[in-house]
């Protein structure tokens, strides 16, 4: 069972800070992270192998410093790692970033045998548009299994899976063929702690590392900006309401008066509001 | 899920730089919102979107089309009546047993044909897991521009889509287009538009499409369905009050003061994204960009800063009430209504203050 997990190198969020004057994004200095939510993919991926076997390929396209984030993910298991990177791939929208993983993604199997199931996070912290695993699916011709929960069965004689994909109101149990690619849900599993042995290995391991050509990207015209359909034209801060939060005078009041002119206000505001919640509260 | 740098001024050969709509797509008319049907019923996502689909469509003074697919019953004709009851000028109904229960193939299948034979320039859909998984499907086969989770949808002089939301990691905004592909898709998070009011007696022509994919086609097949049990189930989004708490309760305990006030207001709890990282509240508690939109009366914030990305999620509430002990916080910058103080030390008198107010007959009960 070979499976690829892709990963994205995303600045850490919590620490992201916007200049009040220019309101440019500050990035010298944050520290990055891997996409929190492709650690429940790895986890899923490593689980898999528990049971059957193969290995593991971590793939990232970025910049050369993405590195950083496959030698985690080697650290915590998996069994090698590809970077993808080229500045032809700067400034894709995820139209053009699921073109380029999707031929990195092929020429991986054309090279380390073939990919029975790719995994994606749900999406990324920094983009959050869960648009690039469907786009990999389409792309690839794999069956697509986006929100997975858990997954119950792999056969790989029947060449099938079957797993709890999180829908509207419940959870559907669906039953595909490999090769599929599926989105894992957040908190459906922790990431293990690899062992030292395993770090000791991925600190020493070769990252792989293709350009467009060495991944066998031919249509560098699908790939950046050039192969982005979507443009952004402004980027920029809300304006402040015309007015700020009028401010109850709660000055040298104990919490309790406090409380009930808070009240006051509020339902003076919401009349109608006070009226139904006393029938709720009577019902 | 890059996300984009802004554009350097006379950056060349950029494929959604404008030069003329190309010769292909100059037939694409119209605006289209994806009706999600689910197990017999609508999800409201997809009527808000007709209430902003039909401000796009008279601003381009084309027609606003509903698009829905499902099975051979019922629903999906009583689907097509309350589009044109939310505004729809016209809609496309597509009934097969392959559509009953919603799987990516033949839906995308479908979506894909529908769009390539009636060729609109604009396609909306909830950003639900429905529509976020067949968005993303559809956009990649038609390789056309799909923007996420849209807090504004705008038509530009020129006609074309200004489709706005928060960028890095919803600290700031951007202004997407897709300029020279059609059409042009978008989703919406649930709640960040509101619901138009009904026109009853509103009809109008039905296109029923005829979809000739066979079941034996379809790789994915459904097992089962598991419904989630309503005891677990938080319905932040449709509530009337949410109480919210963030970092300035200062610790995992003292958020159960948030759930008091919540159980004395009949209202549902959430909390700003840090309180779900630390493991504080689940991840389905969240209110913001990246967990729930909320349209509520009345919202009530509890030390929550105010962050872009947490205001873009409550924005659409009546009254936002917030209570932090920096009067420089962003959220008073966007609540209605400011206590400058100690939440920890407020909200159990506003809990009892409550129960006071709206049951003075019932003895407050034990707060568990």
């Amino acid at each position: 069972m070979h499976t690829v997990v892709c990963i994205k190198q995303v600045p850490d969020s919590a620490q992201i800070r916007v200049h009040p004057v220019t309101n440019t994004i500050m990035r010298q200095g944050v520290p990055t992270i891997i996409n929190p939510y492709d650690l429940f993919a790895l986890e899923a991926a490593l689980r898999i192998r528990d049971i059957h076997g193969g290995a593991i390929t971590v793939l990232t396209m970025g910049p050369p410093m993405a590195e950083d984030s496959l030698r985690r993910a080697l650290c915590f298991g998996a069994n090698r790692a590809v970077l993808l990177t080229d500045r032809a791939f700067a400034g894709s929208d995820t139209l053009a970033t699921s073109f380029a993983l999707s031929q990195a993604i092929k020429k991986i199997g054309e090279t380390f045998g073939p990919v029975d199931i790719v995994f994606t996070g749900k999406q990324t912290i920094d983009g959050d548009t869960a648009q690039v695993g469907p786009g990999i699916a389409r792309r690839l011709g794999l069956n697509q299994l986006t929100y997975v929960a858990a997954i119950s069965e792999v056969n790989i004689e029947a060449g099938t899976i079957i797993a709890e994909r999180r829908a509207e109101g419940g959870v559907q149990v669906l039953q595909t063929r490999l090769p599929c690619l599926i989105t894992m849900l957040e908190g459906t599993n922790e990431i293990r702690r690899g062992s030292i042995d395993v770090a000791l290995r991925a600190a020493r391991a070769e990252i792989v590392t293709w350009n467009a050509a060495a991944a066998g990207i031919t249509e560098t015209v699908k790939c950046g900006l050039k192969g982005s359909p979507t443009v952004v034209k402004r980027v920029f801060a809300p304006p402040p309401r015309s007015e700020k939060a009028f401010q109850i005078d709660i000055a040298g009041l104990a919490p309790d008066q406090m409380a009930t002119n808070a009240l006051e206000e509020v339902f003076k505001r919401l009349p109608s509001l006070e009226k139904e919640l006393t029938n709720l509260s009577q019902s | 899920m890059t996300t984009k740098p802004t554009p350097q001024p006379g950056a060349g050969g950029r494929a959604g730089m404008k030069k003329e709509l190309p010769e292909r797509f100059r037939s694409y008319k119209h605006v289209w919102v994806f009706v999600e049907l689910e197990r017999g019923a609508v999800h409201p996502v997809s009527w808000e979107l007709m209430g902003e689909g039909r401000k796009l469509a008279d601003k381009l003074g084309v027609q606003l089309a509903s698009v829905v697919l499902g099975g051979p019953g019922e629903e999906t004709r009583e689907a097509v009546a309350e589009a044109f009851a939310h505004g729809a000028d016209v809609a496309y109904q597509v009934a097969s047993p392959l559509l009953a229960d919603y799987r990516n193939e033949p839906y995308t299948r479908c979506m894909t044909e529908l769009v390539n034979t009636y060729q609109p320039e604009i396609l909306l859909l909830g950003a639900t897991t429905l529509g976020r998984d067949l968005a993303g499907a559809v956009a990649t086969t038609l390789m056309t521009g799909l923007t996420a989770d849209c807090t504004e949808l705008a038509v530009d002089a020129d006609g074309s889509l200004a489709a706005t939301r928060p960028t890095f990691g919803g600290s700031l905004l951007c202004t997407i287009y897709t300029l020279n592909f059609r059409p042009q898709m978008a989703t919406v998070r649930p709640r960040v538009f509101s619901l138009p009011e009904r026109q009853d007696g509103r009809s109008g022509p039905v296109i029923e499409h005829d979809f000739k994919m066979l079941e034996e086609d379809v790789v994915t097949k459904i097992l089962q369905f598991i419904p989630d049990r309503d005891s677990n189930k938080s319905n932040l989004a449709y509530a009337d009050i949410v109480v919210a708490g963030g970092l300035g309760l200062g610790s995992a305990e003292n958020y159960q003061l948030v759930k008091d006030l919540a159980r004395a207001l009949h209202a549902e709890w959430g909390g700003s994204r840090p309180l779900v990282q630390r493991g504080w509240i689940p991840a389905d508690r969240q209110i913001g960009q990246t967990g729930k939109t909320i349209r509520p009366k009345l919202y009530i914030a509890a030390g929550i800063s105010g962050a872009i990305q947490h205001r873009v999620g409550v924005e659409g509430a009546d009254l936002i009430l917030a209570i932090n002990t920096d009067k420089n916080a962003p959220i008073f910058d966007f609540a209605h209504v400011g206590l400058l103080t100690d939440a920890v030390r407020l909200l159990p008198a506003l809990s009892k203050a409550i129960r006071r107010r709206i049951a003075p007959n019932t003895r407050s009960r034990l707060v568990g």
